[in-house]
Parts: C-alpha cells; sequence; structure tokens
C-alpha cells in the first residue's frame, strides 16, 4: 500500500473541489432558467398552472433529495436514457433548485404590492411591461439575498451526489479514507472546504440582507 | 415503452416498510428533543456577556451551516472512532441530527429572541424575577410563539435529510427502500413508494406539529 502524506490527500481533495463547484454552477443556471419560466406561468394568469406549480415545489420541498436522485438514476433509464452518474445528479439537482429557486422569487414577486401592478396599468402598461419594467426590478432586490442563501444549501446537497458514485468532494473522501484509513483527517478536510466555499457566500446573503433591510431607512 | 409497471412487488415488505418508518420517526423525535433543548440554550449564550461563548455558539452554528449534513455524519461515524469515540450507526446518526438541527434553531431561537421587546425582560426584572427565570418564563415563551412555525419546518427537513443516515447503515426507511429493490428489482417502484411515504410524513409531521404548537402557544400569546 502506498503511503499517503497529508500533501497527498490535500491534493486530492482539491482536485475534486472544481467538480463540486462544477455540479453547483451547473444546477445553479439550470434551476435558475427554469426557476424563472415557472415564475412567469406562475404569475400569469391561469389559475390552474399556478397550482401545478405549487405542487411541484411542494413535491420538491417536501421529499429527500436522495430520493429526488434516487428516481432520477432509476426512472430515467426506463425512458431509454443511458444514465451516468453524471446525468442523475445534474438532472435531479437542476429540477431541485428550480423547485426551491422558483418558490423564493414568487416570494419577492408576490411582495410587491398590488398598487405598484396597478400603477403600471395606470400608466398604460400592458401585463409584460408591468411586470418587466415596475415589479421584477423591486422584487429581484428582495429576491437577492434569499438567492445567496440557496446557493449554499445547493453546494451542500451537491454531497448527495456521491451516494450514486459522481465523484465530487464527498466521493473523493470516502474514496481517500478507504485507502488511507485516516478517516478524521480527511472528513475534517472535506468540512473545512465546504466552509470555505459557503462561508463566504452565508457572509455574503446576510450583508445583503442586512442592507436591503437599512435601504428603506437612508442615515440621516 | 415496454416498462410494465409492479408496484405490488413493494407491497409484500409492508412489516419492514413500518419498521423503516418507526426508525426514521424516532430518529427526528430524539434529534428534535436534543437538539432543540441545545438550542435553547445555545440561543440564550448568544446573549452572554462574555464575548467568548458568544463566539464559541457563532462558531459551532457557522461550522454545521456551511458543511453538508453527511460529511458531518461521516466525520462523527468514522472520523471520531480515531479520538476513542466509537459510537455504533444509530447513535451516530442520532447525534450527527441533533448537533445539525441545534445549529440551525439556534438560529432561528435567536432571532425569535430578539423580536421580544427589552420592556418584557425589564418588567420581569423590576417585578424581583431572577435573570434565569425572566428569560424562562417571559422571554423564551414568547419567542418560541414568534418562530414556532419555522422550527417546525426545521424538523421537517432534519427528518427529510435524515434519509441519508441510511448510508452508515441505519435500517430506516431509505434504507428499508435500498433492501427492497435488492430483492425484487423494481428499483423505480420502490423508490416511488418511499417518496411518497415520505411525502405523507412530512405532510403529517408538519399538520401535527402546528396543531401541538397552536395548543400549546395560543393561549399564552397576549
Amino acid at each position: 500500500m502506498n503511503d499517503f502524506t497529508l500533501w497527498d490527500i490535500t491534493r486530492n481533495l482539491l482536485l475534486a473541489v472544481p467538480w463540486t463547484l462544477l455540479l453547483s454552477a451547473i444546477a445553479f443556471a439550470g434551476g435558475g432558467l427554469v426557476g424563472l419560466l415557472l415564475l412567469f406561468v406562475g404569475i400569469g394568469p391561469y389559475k390552474w398552472a399556478r397550482l401545478a406549480i405549487d405542487l411541484y415545489v411542494e413535491l420538491f420541498q417536501s421529499t429527500p433529495l436522495l430520493m429526488q436522485l434516487f428516481l432520477v438514476y432509476f426512472g430515467l433509464p426506463m425512458l431509454g436514457i443511458d444514465v451516468s452518474a453524471w446525468l442523475a445528479a445534474t438532472v435531479c439537482l437542476t429540477l431541485y433548485s428550480s423547485a426551491f429557486l422558483t418558490a423564493i422569487w414568487r416570494g419577492s414577486v408576490d411582495a410587491i404590492p398590488l398598487g405598484q401592478w396597478d400603477g403600471g396599468a395606470s400608466l398604460g402598461l400592458h401585463f409584460l411591461q408591468q411586470l418587466r419594467l415596475v415589479v421584477l426590478p423591486q422584487a429581484a432586490r428582495i429576491a437577492v439575498p434569499p438567492t445567496v442563501g440557496f446557493l449554499v444549501q445547493l453546494v451542500k446537497s451537491t454531497a448527495l451526489a456521491s451516494i450514486v458514485g459522481y465523484h465530487e468532494l464527498t466521493k473523493t473522501a470516502q474514496i481517500l479514507s478507504n485507502a488511507t484509513f485516516q478517516p478524521f483527517v480527511i472528513y475534517g478536510l472535506v468540512a473545512l472546504a465546504y466552509f470555505v466555499i459557503c462561508y463566504p457566500l452565508t457572509w455574503c446573503s446576510r450583508l445583503l440582507e442586512r442592507r436591503l433591510a437599512n435601504a428603506g431607512h437612508p442615515p440621516d | 415503452m415496454g416498462y410494465q409497471f409492479d408496484f405490488g412487488a413493494a407491497g409484500q415488505y409492508f412489516g419492514l416498510l413500518l419498521k423503516g418508518t418507526a426508525v426514521t420517526l424516532w430518529l427526528t423525535a430524539i434529534a428534535s428533543l436534543f437538539g432543540l433543548t441545545l438550542a435553547v440554550g445555545g440561543a440564550a449564550a448568544t446573549r452572554s456577556k462574555a464575548a467568548w461563548i458568544r463566539g464559541l455558539v457563532a462558531t459551532y452554528v457557522e461550522l454545521i451551516r456551511n458543511t453538508p449534513f453527511i460529511v458531518q455524519m461521516f466525520f462523527i461515524f468514522f472520523g471520531l472512532p480515531a479520538l476513542g469515540l466509537r459510537l455504533a450507526a444509530l447513535p451516530a446518526a442520532a447525534l450527527a441530527m441533533t448537533i445539525n438541527l441545534a445549529a440551525y434553531a439556534i438560529e432561528i431561537l435567536r432571532a425569535g429572541l430578539e423580536a421580544v421587546p427589552a420592556g418584557q425582560s425589564e418588567a420581569g426584572l423590576s417585578l424581583g424575577l431572577r435573570p434565569t427565570l425572566v428569560f424562562a418564563l417571559l422571554v423564551l415563551p414568547q419567542a418560541v410563539a414568534v418562530v414556532y412555525p419555522a422550527l417546525v419546518g426545521q424538523i421537517t427537513i432534519t427528518m427529510l435529510e435524515s434519509a441519508v443516515v441510511s448510508q452508515i447503515a441505519v435500517v430506516d426507511l431509505t434504507h428499508v427502500a435500498d433492501f427492497i429493490q435488492s430483492r425484487n428489482f423494481r428499483s423505480f417502484e420502490t423508490y416511488l413508494i418511499i417518496t411518497l411515504i415520505y411525502l405523507g410524513l412530512a405532510i403529517v409531521l408538519r399538520r401535527v406539529l402546528a396543531l401541538g404548537g397552536h395548543r400549546l402557544i395560543a393561549g399564552r400569546r397576549r
């Protein structure tokens, strides 16, 4: 058996970090796109569409991510699609983040008083113009802190992709731990790596939130 | 599509499903009991005059909230034996869930404590109550009343996240699913059924806790 120095372990873990980041980024971008689409459908005129989206959000928020992952991993082959761990993780986390993001953004749009819509209408703007010019710019400010906060949750969620065999940080840790019998050091370092990724985001989200809370009261 | 669904294949394992559900709920109950108790202490400590205590609690909260639950659990189950602390799978899972829930609950309770007007504790102190009693009898109940829905949400999240404990061979609902699908080779149907059970558990848990909270808190508020 090879002897692993601390540097060997660290180096191998560092090599796995980009895969965690990549999975997070794809899930966030894909989830953002789907979430935006769902947002537009949800605030549209169709009541049944809104109900369907509420149900979609509820399904993702009230079931374990691990089960969602298994369903995609074992479900897609039934549609004749050959799934790698990579594809399953990407699809699953994209859907998962789309549900959370659309819920966050819907909440932000709902937080804008109806008078703003009416104000837009009274100026002769049609629905999409009211949305684009009046409501969304205001809603976006409210939405940014919780969206960044969700990004932290998403990065942490990518750790579950290790269970279906996707080689990111946690999976690499498991392999290293089996090879070196140094789980204490390895899982400690992995936790540290996640912390280094997530904490700046948490901090950023909190700063933005504070700034938003103070926005209504300019210093006098 | 030539695939024939067969949901009955999982039905014969009813007893096993029941047992897995019981383990999942038991873990959630233990984590909630100890996690929330720990969180009350932690939230109280965030108002401590000693900066190092506040720093300690803040470090704990940030460390847990910014790392994945599965890594925390692996650290406890695989890592701690190196320090001589060897736990069986079930206690390790319960400990990981407790530690995890406590960190989130501290943050929630802290927000609740901040929402209680300072006049409330001043009034208690002026009546000659000891500071501990003021906290326990006056401030804490009001804080809990404010943040109760958030606590219920966090307990539900803990229940759902506990699916991961199957990875250290705790025989919870997910582990039962793994077992059943290894027997009947109906992985999709099996996981779908288990997912629906989790969905049902989450809905019922939320409803029950909300009703319980209504009884506990509603009468006391104002």
